[in-house]
């Protein structure tokens, strides 16, 4: 199975001081990947090293097909209409690959809400046309960056559950860059553990959700239920 | 009451010409952040090229065509200078535009000269009301109409006018989405100038024009559109018409002098009590 991002010994510098050093990561092809780590651990430089944003000091960062960002804070075109926002997702597949239709399927309760101001969403709404545009470019490969922060648990959970069932019924590959380390192990296979630029460990979620390391410092230090 | 009808319809000719400028102004800071102090200088070079135009025996429309032409690929020049180089702030951007600005002075003074110039516009008297006024006045009115309309269908209709809504909304998101923000920044220069160039072309057969007659465009083009904070166009129009209107009323009632001074206070008014709310980013 051939891998939609494969970063290899990323290294990012910033006026001398070390973001990322030496990061290894990779997402195979419909695969859902978690990359957990605390503030300042290096996860937004890592976005934009995805995001082709910065160049790096050493490494490669290799993407196989089209990568959308739901970006942290979700960066809503504020002024513009939920429909004008999920239309701009497409703006790379030019006039005719901007029907929005899709999206609506997936999320009906954007489709009540078109013409309003994506400024005066709640964060659920925002979050959920945050995803919409980011499918809009007709993406392999989802860049999550924190989908749970600031967003009430049952809205977190509808969230996750849409997420599924993308990734199921059209196989769409997932990184998701998460501070609720439960909830990313919950979500996906694999996990990456990001500490002070550098992966401290990685593998399957449900060995990470055990691992003592990860469950100190992550999980509250409570084992997750298997 | 016929003079007041007079007075009102010629500043809103006048005003036309401020809200032109003003709209440029707004367009390039919407989407660039960066004042363009060269903005003026677009109406000058417009109208003195058209008037070269016209001498050469080019017809009414293709000179005035050709003056608004020239005004864009002038606006586009400027914003491949200010804002070309990728990671320039908008303060130094806007530090450049003014620099462009000036050295636009020397290019029009070696080709054209330091006199003042004209054109022959719309001939004639017209009758409004009772109050008789230069015909070319309703030209003015009846060309600018149409254009803000058609600016307002293109920002919010069109795709390229939503990308540049999208560029001054959330540039960080704009970038995600894959929209290339500093070609948004030149084709809003670009706008720019041939709404500057639209600016000087229909009020020079009014109004003559000198190389410096930019100040007096930048003075209440900024005025007006700061009304509106830089960012709403349809702000801009009303102030720069209320501008044109409020100058000539000035000057027909009390003394002719005035007339930059009245946008002077305004712009004032409207900058203090503003920053004493949200800050103008010019630096942001």
């Amino acid at each position: 199975m051939t891998d939609v991002i494969e970063v290899t010994g990323l290294t990012v510098r910033y006026a001398g001081a070390t973001a990322l050093d030496g990061v290894d990561l990779r997402v195979g092809a419909g695969e859902m990947v978690a990359l957990v780590g605390a503030n300042g651990a290096g996860k937004s430089t890592l976005v934009k090293a995805l995001s082709g944003l910065l160049r790096p000091a050493g490494g490669t960062v290799v993407v196989r097909g089209r990568l959308a960002q739901v970006p942290e804070g979700r960066e809503m075109f504020g002024d513009l209409t939920v429909d004008d926002n999920l239309r701009l997702g497409g703006w790379r597949n030019g006039r005719h690959g901007r029907d929005t239709g899709p999206v609506y399927e997936l999320f009906p309760e954007l489709a009540v809400l078109r013409r309003r101001r994506a400024g005066s969403l709640s964060g659920g709404q925002q979050q959920m046309v945050a995803i919409g545009r980011a499918l809009m470019s007709r993406p392999e490969v989802l860049l999550i960056d924190e989908l749970s922060l600031g967003l009430a648990p049952m809205v977190v959970a509808m969230l996750v559950a849409h997420l599924r069932d993308l990734h199921a019924s059209r196989g769409l590959a997932v990184l998701l860059i998460e501070q609720n380390a439960r909830l990313a192990l919950e979500l996906c296979e694999r996990a990456y553990v990001l500490e002070s630029g550098r992966i401290a460990v990685h593998g399957r979620s449900a060995d990470l959700a055990r691992d003592p390391r990860v469950t100190a410092a992550y999980l509250g230090g409570h084992v997750a239920a298997p | 009451m016929s003079d007041l009808v007079g007075y009102v319809v010629t500043g809103l000719g006048i005003g036309a010409g401020f809200a032109l400028v003003a709209s440029g102004l707004v367009a390039i800071y919407r989407v660039t952040r960066v004042v363009n102090f060269a903005q003026g200088a677009f109406a000058v070079l417009a109208a003195m090229f058209t008037g070269t135009l016209l001498t050469a025996g080019l017809p009414h429309g293709v000179a005035e065509l050709g003056g608004v032409l020239l005004g864009a690929a002038a606006g586009l020049i400027v914003g491949v200078i200010a804002i070309g180089r990728p990671g320039t702030s908008p303060g130094t951007s806007l530090i450049v535009t003014l620099g462009l600005g000036v050295l636009a002075y020397a290019i029009e003074v070696l080709i054209w000269g330091d006199q003042p110039r004209s054109y022959p516009g719309v001939p004639g008297v017209a009758e409004v009301a009772g109050a008789r006024l230069q015909a070319h006045y309703l030209l003015i009115l009846a060309v600018t109409g149409p254009v803000f309309a058609g600016l307002s269908w293109f920002f919010l209709r069109t795709d390229l006018g939503k990308a540049l809504s999208a560029c001054a909304s959330n540039r960080y998101a704009a970038q995600i989405v894959g929209i290339d923000v500093r070609r948004m920044g030149l084709i809003a220069f670009g706008l720019g100038g041939a709404l500057g160039g639209l600016a000087g072309v229909l009020t020079t057969p009014v109004q003559q024009v000198t190389f410096d007659s930019d100040v007096a465009l930048i003075v209440n083009g900024f005025a007006a559109a700061v009304l509106g904070g830089l960012t709403r166009p349809v702000v801009a129009l009303a102030g720069g018409l209320l501008l044109g209107v409020a100058q000539t009323l000035v000057a027909g009632y009390g003394g002719g002098a005035y007339q930059v001074e009245v946008a002077l206070v305004l712009m004032l008014t409207v900058m203090i009590v503003q920053s004493a709310r949200t800050p103008i980013a010019v630096a942001a």
